[in-house]
């Protein structure tokens, strides 16, 4: 592993050192591309230099812009279940999943700022995607809420008190859309709260999930590596992940 | 009252690809041109931070805001259609380059059969062969009339590719060596070549190396980064029109670029377009720019909308058939596929270049015996190797559970052994895929959105098995240890991804009852007015469209350019 990670700083600097004598770029003609201009920023930092200095500073965005606290700790729960820690490596609570929809929901997403949110509003066919009225962030609300509720009546306890095997069994009941409601589709908030859980657990570090990259790294994902070009017609290997931080300019 | 601005030679509407290669073309031969693009500017440098899933992949950074503007869909007549609220099936292209930044590179040349798709078909099978609401035709144009025009395009964008042992006649190599290949490539080229199939490496807007193109643009080789389709180039590798055309037009000192400008009208008197009115979306101001000619090329879509709301042709009647604005609306069947599960092997697949991938043209167009077929053309089959990220890419073996302990062992496991063969299947048009205004719906001015009634038929079903089966065959050969099961078709359906690769509505043809431009993108009711793009398209190939799109740009501009001289309905 080490190795490889060895390997690969070296292939990297190769890669731009040739990148930089064959690109040309700005010789002659109509010279296009920011190609060059995109080489300049690049700080050639170790990955290992990197990983020093983050463990000195304070985290300051583990903390809260949408959920109460309480929404914050079922999320949490009903993440980890989806997806688990387990002896690939952390879960979607050690990876900070919670905060990371946390964090989503009170931005553009949550309030569905980049689509089509005009009435009037029908029930259509499957097949022409979501019709409803309501907005991430309110789905978010109502669907903890019944979560909760749910809970209660078949267990008698709040969702996070309950026992791994029930919070399953809850949540599988939204699923399968065996919970009857009114405002929400039971499975639509479900496969939002799952495509949530993924995106929080392999997204970029800087949306507050995947901490210290720990998602790509149970995966063998390189995270965001500036080129390929030495390893895309070779066999399998393991590449150090990197992350857009790396690729900030000073 | 709009502002009124002087007259220019020509004014283009959206500026991607088509508006771009128009643009250097008719500026190059000294016309004056004003290009109106409703997004904003963009440039390489845009692209520092490009590398991130969530915001260019998920959040859809460089794509129309759809709070603004989009389209509503329904499967047919009787349904009422709704907006789009979301995307899904296919996403629109905005700011300066339009899709053209954002686009994989993938660059086809469609076949000769594909020109002539009607007369070959009759030939061939009889009439019989022709299902009767499928409104095939031919396109006006020959493969051979059209090759030049692809070499153009070809060589402006510096296409990385090696000769496809079943194409058609070229005038010229690629101008580029094709791409390095990858194990998971080599895997499809050994089991295709041991099945006796066609493989080569797909054509690339990728460049495989440093290239100066014929305008004198260089631009660097690909960096294999994995993050080009849905994502811009920080290289300038990938053919952009924002790094090829546009610079060309605009060092002529002729092509005025407004950015956020967003077109509503063709204005016109008689038979013809006296210019277009927009929005200046930075005051929202109404601005009317008069033009001698006005080259709509602003994506299938606003193509179509544009003449409609403008009152400009013939406006097609599916129940009659009649007319020909918004007809022959078509799609791309791209279900057609395998997916196989390697328990020994890893591959590096994290890696990758979006038009990388290795292809096979033996069951597309006619390329095979339709006799015993119930269905007509076919699509290309490959293996791309775009760079798995890792959101989207969980794939477990079907049947097995999509979240919890199993679901995460299984999408960790697989993450780096699992590939995919894909079938990019043609798309029939029928009498009733259509494309009009929407009675309902409103974009944010409060103009109609674009309504499309659309459903995939039995000629897709069909389609779509059969080149399922031909995946199955190849994934087997490339020795995967599990593959997933053929998946029905199903109806069209517009929440999941499938492709940008939207066509027709504004067709070509050789007669003005049965199409709405001529072969030089001219109008037949409308000599000054160009409209370009996809939406020329009478059917769609089992191919990715750009190629076939940037050729028939090539050719309308030199129409227009003898249209400035002569006038009148070109020959
Ligand atoms: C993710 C993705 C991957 C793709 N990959 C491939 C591929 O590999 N191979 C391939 O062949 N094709 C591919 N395509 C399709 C390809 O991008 C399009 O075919 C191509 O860009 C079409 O060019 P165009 O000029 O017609 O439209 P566009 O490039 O989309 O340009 C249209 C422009 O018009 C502007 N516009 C629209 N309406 C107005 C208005 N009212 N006023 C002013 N401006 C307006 C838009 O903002 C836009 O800039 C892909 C598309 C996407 C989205
Ligand atoms: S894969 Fe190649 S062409 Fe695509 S964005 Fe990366 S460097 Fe550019």
């Amino acid at each position: 592993m080490a190795d490889n990670a060895n390997q690969q700083e070296k292939n990297e600097s190769l890669t731009r050192r040739r990148f930089l004598k064959n690109s040309g770029i700005a010789i002659g003609g109509l010279a296009v591309g920011g190609a060059l201009g995109s080489l300049i920023p690049f700080k050639d930092k170790t990955t290992n230099e990197d990983v020093k200095t983050e463990q000195h500073v304070e985290n300051y965005n583990l903390a809260l812009m949408f959920f109460t606290q309480q929404q914050f700790r079922m999320v949490e729960a009903a993440t980890e279940r989806i997806f688990p820690a387990d002896d690939n490596g952390p879960g979607a609570k050690d990876l900070g999943v919670a905060y990371f929809i946390d964090h989503q929901l009170s931005g553009d997403w949550g309030f569905n700022a980049r689509e089509y949110m005009h009435p009037p509003f029908f029930k259509g066919e499957k097949v022409q995607g979501y019709q409803g009225r309501l907005r991430r962030r309110e789905i978010f609300d109502i669907g903890l809420r019944e979560l909760q509720n749910h809970s209660l009546t078949k267990f008698e306890k709040n969702f996070i008190d309950l026992d791994e095997e029930q919070q399953i069994d809850v949540l599988t009941d939204f699923a399968e859309d065996k919970v009857q409601l009114t405002t929400i589709s039971p499975s639509g908030f479900f496969n939002m709260l799952r495509t949530a859980t993924l995106e929080g657990a392999y997204s970029d570090p800087l949306y507050s999930g995947n901490r210290n990259m720990d998602g790509w790294k149970m995966r063998n994902y390189p995270g965001s590596q500036m080129a390929y070009t030495d390893v895309i017609d070779q066999e399998f290997k393991v590449i150090a992940p990197k992350s857009l931080k790396d690729h900030l300019g000073h | 009252m709009a502002k009124k601005l002087p007259k220019v030679d020509v004014v283009i509407v959206g500026v991607g690809w088509a508006g771009g290669i128009i643009a250097a073309e008719l500026t190059k031969q000294g016309l004056n041109c004003v290009g109106l693009e409703r997004g904003k500017e963009r440039k390489t440098e845009d692209y520092f931070m490009v590398h991130d899933e969530l915001r260019y992949a998920l959040r859809y950074e460089l794509m129309q805001d759809l709070s603004k503007e989009t389209i509503t869909f329904r499967g047919n007549e009787k349904l009422r259609a709704l907006p789009m609220r979301q995307y899904g099936s296919f996403i629109l292209g905005d700011n300066l380059g339009g899709s053209g930044v954002h686009w994989n590179g993938q660059t086809y040349r469609f076949l000769p059969y594909d020109f002539e798709i009607r007369s070959q078909t009759i030939e061939r099978y009889g009439k019989k062969k022709i299902p009767k609401d499928m409104t095939i035709q031919d396109w006006g144009i020959t493969y051979d009339e059209l090759e030049p025009y692809f070499d153009k395009f070809e060589k402006m964008a510096g296409i990385s590719g090696e000769e496809n042992p079943l194409g058609p006649k070229r005038s010229s190599p690629y101008p580029t060596p094709p791409m390095k290949t990858t194990p998971a490539l080599e895997k499809f080229r050994k089991a295709a070549t041991n099945l006796k199939l066609h493989p080569y490496n797909r054509p690339s807007g990728n460049l495989s190396e440093a290239y100066t193109n014929p305008d004198g643009v260089s631009r660097a080789a690909c960096q294999y980064c994995a993050y080009c389709e849905r994502f811009g180039c920080e290289y300038g590798a990938k053919a952009d029109p924002v790094v090829t055309v546009i610079p060309v037009a605009k060092k002529t000192g002729k092509f005025e670029i407004r950015t956020h400008s967003n077109v509503r009208r063709v204005l016109k008197s008689g038979n013809k377009a006296t210019g277009v009115m927009y929005i200046d979306t930075t005051t929202g101001e109404e601005i009317e720019q008069p033009a001698d000619i006005v080259v709509l090329t602003s994506y299938v879509f606003n193509n179509v909308r544009l003449l409609l709301q403008s009152g400009i042709g013939r406006p097609y009647d599916p129940n009659t058939g009649t007319g020909v604005i918004g007809k022959n609306y078509a799609y791309q069947v791209q279900k057609g596929s395998a997916t196989g599960f390697f328990e020994k092997e890893e591959f590096n697949t994290y890696a990758g270049a979006g038009a990388l991938g290795m292809v096979l043209d033996d069951y597309n167009g006619d390329n095979f015996d339709h006799t015993k077929l119930d269905f007509i053309h076919g699509g290309s089959i490959a293996i791309s190797q775009t760079g798995l990220r890792p959101i989207s890419n969980n794939k477990v073996p079907k049947g097995t559970p999509t979240w919890g302990k199993e679901f995460k062992a299984n999408s960790v496991k697989y993450a780096n052994r699992m590939l995919s063969v894909g079938g990019q299947g043609a798309s029939m048009p029928f009498k009733h895929h259509y494309l009009d205004l929407d009675p309902t719906y409103k974009d944010e001015f409060g103009d109609p959105l674009v309504r499309i009634t659309f459903d995939f038929e039995e000629q897709d079903r069909q389609l779509a098995k059969y080149l399922n089966e031909r995946c199955i065959e190849i994934m087997k050969e490339m020795g995967a240890d599990l593959i997933d099961p053929f998946e029905e078709l199903g109806p069209y359906d517009i929440t999941t991804y499938q492709s940008t690769h939207n066509t027709g509505g504004i067709i070509m043809g050789a007669e003005p009852d049965t199409s709405a431009v001529n072969n030089y993108m001219q109008m037949w009711d409308a000599e000054n007015v160009f409209a370009v793009g996809a939406t020329a398209f009478p059917h769609n190939s089992g191919y990715n469209p750009t190629g076939t799109v940037g050729a028939l740009a090539y050719r309308a501009a030199e129409g227009i350019m003898s249209y400035r001289e002569k006038g009148g309905i070109l020959a």
